[in-house]
Order: structure tokens, then sequence, then C-alpha cells
């Protein structure tokens, strides 16, 4: 598929702080991509700037081949769903949704017909002539998005739709969001902090910081094989580890030596030589914990530690346990019944293991990145 | 308790109560009362019951000064309101240093008394006054054109006086409207102006009755400014209340007119109480 919606060096600054730092990229037809970042990262000035809202101080937007950077938010072929939904107070919902055919001059017949439409598809029909202050926080969210819907806009712009809504509710709209994504199959473009909501509507995701996109890919890409330690701790949690080559052991596998720990294999995919620096991502589910010594198997990475803390959530536990003076979380999925083995507890010696390819060899380190190592709680 | 929290709440409602019956509501009957009292020839007030007043009001010439009381004070109600919603709204867009700094320049005049600056007015227009000399310069108008005594110089007057009434509820609503319907407006095909017209001046509305009735009725019983900028044929009902009081005096017969204009203002004042409480639902906030 060729690229759709295209940002092209797109630069904007708000006094000497840059809020889009020289962003490109492009978005497919038809795709859900996710724009994900954490607050002030860029991801709704660069959303805002599609609108229209605002002007880029450098570089063009491409929309379906037309350059539509210095277009009105008027005349753009793009609709938002706003944070805060930006309901019209005094207009019904009926009305809310009208007012794009209505301002269009639509002819009133065909706008009545597509607003039962879109109150079909948004499940409203018999709360059409209720005001917004009368609806509850989800049916807002399903009046806006049907509201943008009708104008069949070549985009449709999501900025943080559901952070405004409770837990049960949240996941409840992100089936309904997948459901007229799935319906409608025009491009949405999603900005949010939430890297669950990220991960589980997504077909590609630009992960933001500081107003420069850090890594681009599909979500399963993002998680498994994050460019960046700023990268791998947004997404997920994970544990760091900093080590230098030791030994390149042919040219598949490397050898390191790890502060604190006993010599760490890795996968070299990233071509290092002896005496190089590396930085290591291990998710905790990536571990394996036990309190037997694990077979010796080739490229298996195996630690001696004690458990400090657990805190047991049904399907899976949480471990954070001490290697000498490193802490690691580590998951373990219940995938079998759990009363029939002996427990692990607390002060309990454990051997944590994992094998050499489910590190992640990081090509930076940022600095103010959170290490998310040992950290159970989140 | 909430027998008790009932006597709280007229302990607290009650001054305020005995002071608008003792000032207001009394004295207004009163006038009222006085209409259908004969007037006594030292101007005071007869005894006994009449109509008199009333045939006389009805008799008099009073159609052409009615009209253009109402004319001046619905022309200044508009022209306050053309420049307050501007106004209005620029003030609640501005950043919030250069807000407070505008809103002391709305208020700054009420720092001089009222009547001075009818009088600064006056030496403004007067024939020898600078603005007058400056037009004859320029030879925007002639010599002997009068800027004062006219019904023009009244409404100039008048909405220099009522205007920071018209601005100060248009930007108290317009502070308090979520400037992201604007954005939602224009997002879905409306052009600066649809979003104003359909979605900003619905937002602000109680704000543009508001400033509508701050305006319109205290221009309605204006008696100072015709009195010093007006001349005979730009006098106003409340001239002739004035007239009737202190010239003729004739109490029954300004206490009339006095009634007249008190209904006039009540008409159209009940209505907006009538139409806001008929439609509760849009005029709720946003969330």
């Amino acid at each position: 598929m060729e690229s759709f919606l295209e940002f092209r060096d797109v630069t904007k600054s708000y006094g000497r702080i840059h809020a889009v730092d020289q962003v490109s990229l492009t978005v497919k037809r038809g795709e859900f991509f996710s724009l994900l970042g954490p607050s002030g990262c860029g991801k709704t000035t660069l959303l805002r700037m599609l609108a229209g809202f605002e002007q880029p101080d450098q570089g063009r937007i491409f929309l379906d081949g037309e350059d539509i950077t210095d277009l009105p938010p008027n005349r753009r072929k793009v609709n938002t769903i706003f944070q805060n939904y930006a309901l019209f107070p005094h207009m019904t919902v009926r009305e809310n949704i009208a007012f794009g055919p209505r301002v269009a001059k639509r002819p009133s017949g065909e706008i009545h017909e597509e607003v039962e439409r879109m109150l079909a598809l948004i499940m409203l029909e018999e709360h059409a002539e209720k005001y917004p202050h009368q609806v509850s926080g989800g049916q807002k969210q399903r009046v806006a998005i049907a509201r943008a819907l009708i104008n069949k806009p070549r985009v449709l712009l999501l900025d943080e739709p559901l952070a405004a809504l409770d837990l049960k509710l949240r996941q409840h709209m992100l089936v309904e969001l997948e459901r007229i994504h799935d319906q409608v199959g025009i491009t949405f473009l999603y900005v949010t902090h939430d890297q669950g909501e990220a991960m589980s509507l997504s077909d590609r995701i630009a992960v933001m910081k500081q107003g420069h996109v850090e890594q681009l890919g599909r979500p399963a890409e993002i998680y498994e094989a994050p460019v960046s330690s700023f990268v791998a701790s947004f997404i997920g949690d994970t544990n760091f580890f900093d080590g230098e080559v030791l030994d390149t052991a042919g040219t598949d596998y490397l050898r390191l030596r790890v502060e604190g720990l006993p010599e760490v294999w890795c996968y070299n995919d990233k071509k290092k030589n002896i005496g190089d620096l590396v930085h290591l991502s291990v998710r905790p589910e990536k571990f394996r914990i036990s309190k037997d010594v694990p077979s010796d198997e080739p490229n298996l990475n195996s630690v001696q530690a004690r458990v400090e803390d657990i805190i047991y959530l049904g399907s899976l536990t949480r471990f954070r346990v001490r290697a000498g003076d490193v802490l690691i979380a580590v998951t373990q999925q219940h995938s079998r019944f759990l009363l029939d083995q002996e427990p692990i507890q607390w002060e309990d010696d454990v051997w944590i293991s994992w094998h050499a390819d489910d590190s992640y060899m990081l090509d930076r380190v940022t600095p103010e990145s959170p290490g998310t190592n040992g950290d159970v709680g989140s | 308790m909430s027998a008790s929290r009932h006597r709280a709440e007229w302990w607290i409602t009650g001054p305020s109560f005995i002071w608008l019956l003792v000032l207001f509501v009394v004295p207004t009957l009163m006038i009222f009362v006085i209409t259908f009292r004969p007037s006594d020839p030292w101007g005071g007030i007869g005894d006994g019951w009449t109509l008199e007043t009333l045939r006389r009001i009805f008799s008099g010439h009073y159609g052409a000064i009615i009209w253009r009381t109402f004319w001046i004070s619905a022309v200044a109600t508009a022209l306050c309101m053309a420049l307050a919603l501007p106004s209005g709204y620029f003030i609640a867009r501005a950043s919030l240093r250069w807000r407070s700094t505008l809103l002391l320049l709305v208020i700054i005049p009420f720092w001089t008394s009222f009547l001075i600056r009818i009088f600064a007015w006056k030496v403004l227009l007067h024939p020898d006054g600078y603005v007058k000399q400056a037009l004859v310069f320029l030879r925007l108008m002639d010599a002997d054109t009068s800027l004062l005594y006219r019904s023009e110089s009244v409404l100039l007057v008048l909405v220099y006086t009522l205007l920071p009434f018209a601005i100060l509820p248009i930007y108290a609503a317009a502070e308090k409207f979520d400037f992201s319907l604007m954005e939602a407006a224009r997002d879905l095909g409306a052009g600066k102006i649809r979003a104003w017209l359909r979605v900003f001046l619905p937002g602000i509305q109680r704000g543009l009755v508001t400033a509508v009735v701050m305006v319109f009725i205290p221009a309605l019983g204006s008696y100072v400014i015709p009195d010093i900028v007006g001349g005979p044929t730009s006098e106003m009902i409340g001239n002739k209340i004035a007239q009737r009081t202190f010239v003729d005096r004739n109490l029954p017969h300004a206490s009339g007119l006095a009634a007249g204009l008190t209904l006039a203002v009540l008409a159209p004042m009940l209505m907006v109480l009538y139409m806001q409480a008929r439609r509760p639902a849009s005029k709720q906030g946003a969330r």
C-alpha cells in the first residue's frame, strides 16, 4: 500500500522548546496508527497540525497526495475526536451529529438518513433527542465518534479519546473503537500515552519522545525489539543490564561481563566486538524462576537469587529477586494448576534463567529513562 | 433539622429582603398608587382617587417621545452589543497578564464621577471643543452643524456610558466558554464566522441576555445624558418625568409616566425569565 498520510520534516516550536522536531512519518490507507508517548512528547501537537489547529514552522503535511499544510481546519478531509469530546452543549445528540453535514449544506433528507445510520452505528437511537449533559461519558464518546464519522473523513484523529473514561468503560470502548474501525475502514490516527491502548488497537505505533519519533513499528516489534532503553521501559516493564563483551564465541552469541552477575550470554544481532559496551533489556516474562538448578542447556543464562517481593495476581505472579546488588523483576505465568506445585516464598533462594535469544540488545541508552529493574508494582 | 436550616436561610436572606421591600417594592407601589391621586396646586398630592392623570397621559403628546426613548435605547443596545462582543471575546482570549490589564481599562472610567464624564463629552463636542474643530479642519463637517444637542450625541454618550455593562457579562460568559468547541466546529467544516455564530454565541447566551438587559433598561430610564448632551429634539421619557416633577410639580403625572416606564421594563424582563425557565436543558454546562 502506498503512503496515504505523510508528515515530511515537520517542526513546531513554542518559544525555545521544540514540540515537534523534524518528524517524518507515513501512514497507510485504512491503517490504525498510534502516536504513543509521555506527555510533552509532541504527539498531540502533531495531531493538531494535521487537524489544522496549529501551523508547522517547517515541513509539509500530505494527505492522499495533496499538500494540506496551508489549508484551514474546515477545508481538511480529517475529523477529530477531542479528549473532552467537545460536544456542543446547546444541541441535542442528533443536532450534534448533524452539525457537519448541515454546515456542508447537504440536502436535509440525506442528512436525516445519514444521522439515523450513524445513530445505529453507535447504538444510541433512543438517546437522539437528549442533550450531551444528559448522556453518560461513554455515550458522549460515541456521539463524538459519530459526529466525526458522518463527514466521511479520510483520516479520523483521536486525541486521547479514552483518557476521561473509567477502566471498565475504557475496555468496552476499546472493543467499540476496533469494531467501528473495521466497519468504516478509514484511517485512524490515535494519540495516547497509554501503551496498553496503543498495543491492543494499532496496526503500527510511533513511539515519540521529546518531539521526535523514537521507534516506529508493529506492536510486537516495539515490545520485543525496542531500539532504546526509553522505548523498552515505556512499553511494558523490563530489566536493564550493561555489560562488556568478553568473547564473541563464533559469530552468533556474545559472552558478556555484567556487573554483579555471572557471565551472561546474549544473541549478537548488532555485530558487536570484544571490548564493546552493550545494553541489554530482558522482559520479566522471559525469565524462568524455580527452586531447582536449571538444566545445562547451551546459551541458557542462570543466576542464583533471593526472593524479595511477591505479588500474586492470579494469572501470573510478579517477583522481585536480588542477585548480589542487582534487582531483577520476574513474572511467572501460571499455565499449570498452581496449588499442586510447591510455592516459591519470601526469602527463598531461587534460580532464574533465560535464553540468550530472549534478551534484547538496545541501540542506545537514554539517560533519563526510568529503570524498571525490580519495580514489581506497575 | 430541615426546619432549622430553613430558619437559617431566612436569617441570611432576611436583611436584603427587607432592604428591597422597604426601599424598592414599597416605593414602586407608591408610584403606582400616586398615579391615581389628584394633584394639588402646591405641588403635593391631594385626597381622593381619580383617573385624571391617566386621561392626560393618554391624550398628551407622548407618542413621539416614547418612540424616541425606545429607538435610542434599542440602537444604543445594539451598538453596545456590537462593540462589546468582540471586546469581551478578545479579553477572554487574551493571555492572563493582558486580561487583567484590559479588564482594568474597561473599569477605569468608573473611577471618575458619572456627571463629570458626561460634562467632559460636552466639552469634547462643544463647537469650540477639539473634536468639532478637528472635524471642521478635516472638512468632514461644516462649522454650522452642531455635534451637541441632538439624538446622535445622546446615543453616542449612552453607548460610551453603558458599554462596560455589556462588556463585563459577555467577558464573564466568554471566559467560561470551552473554546475547544470552536475547534470542534472548525474541524467539522464550519468557517470562522459560522463557528462564531453557531457555537460561540449560543455558548455565551446567558451573558448576551444579561448584557442586553444591563444596557437596555438603564438606557430606557436615562435622564442625565439627554439632559446634558441632548436638546429639545432628543428628549427621552426620563426628561419628561423630571420635568413633571421639578418644573410642573405635578407628582401624580410624573408617577404615571414612571409607572408606565416600570411596566415597559418589567415586561421584557419577565419574558426573559420565562424563556430561561422554559428551556433549562439547553443552558447547562458542557460536561
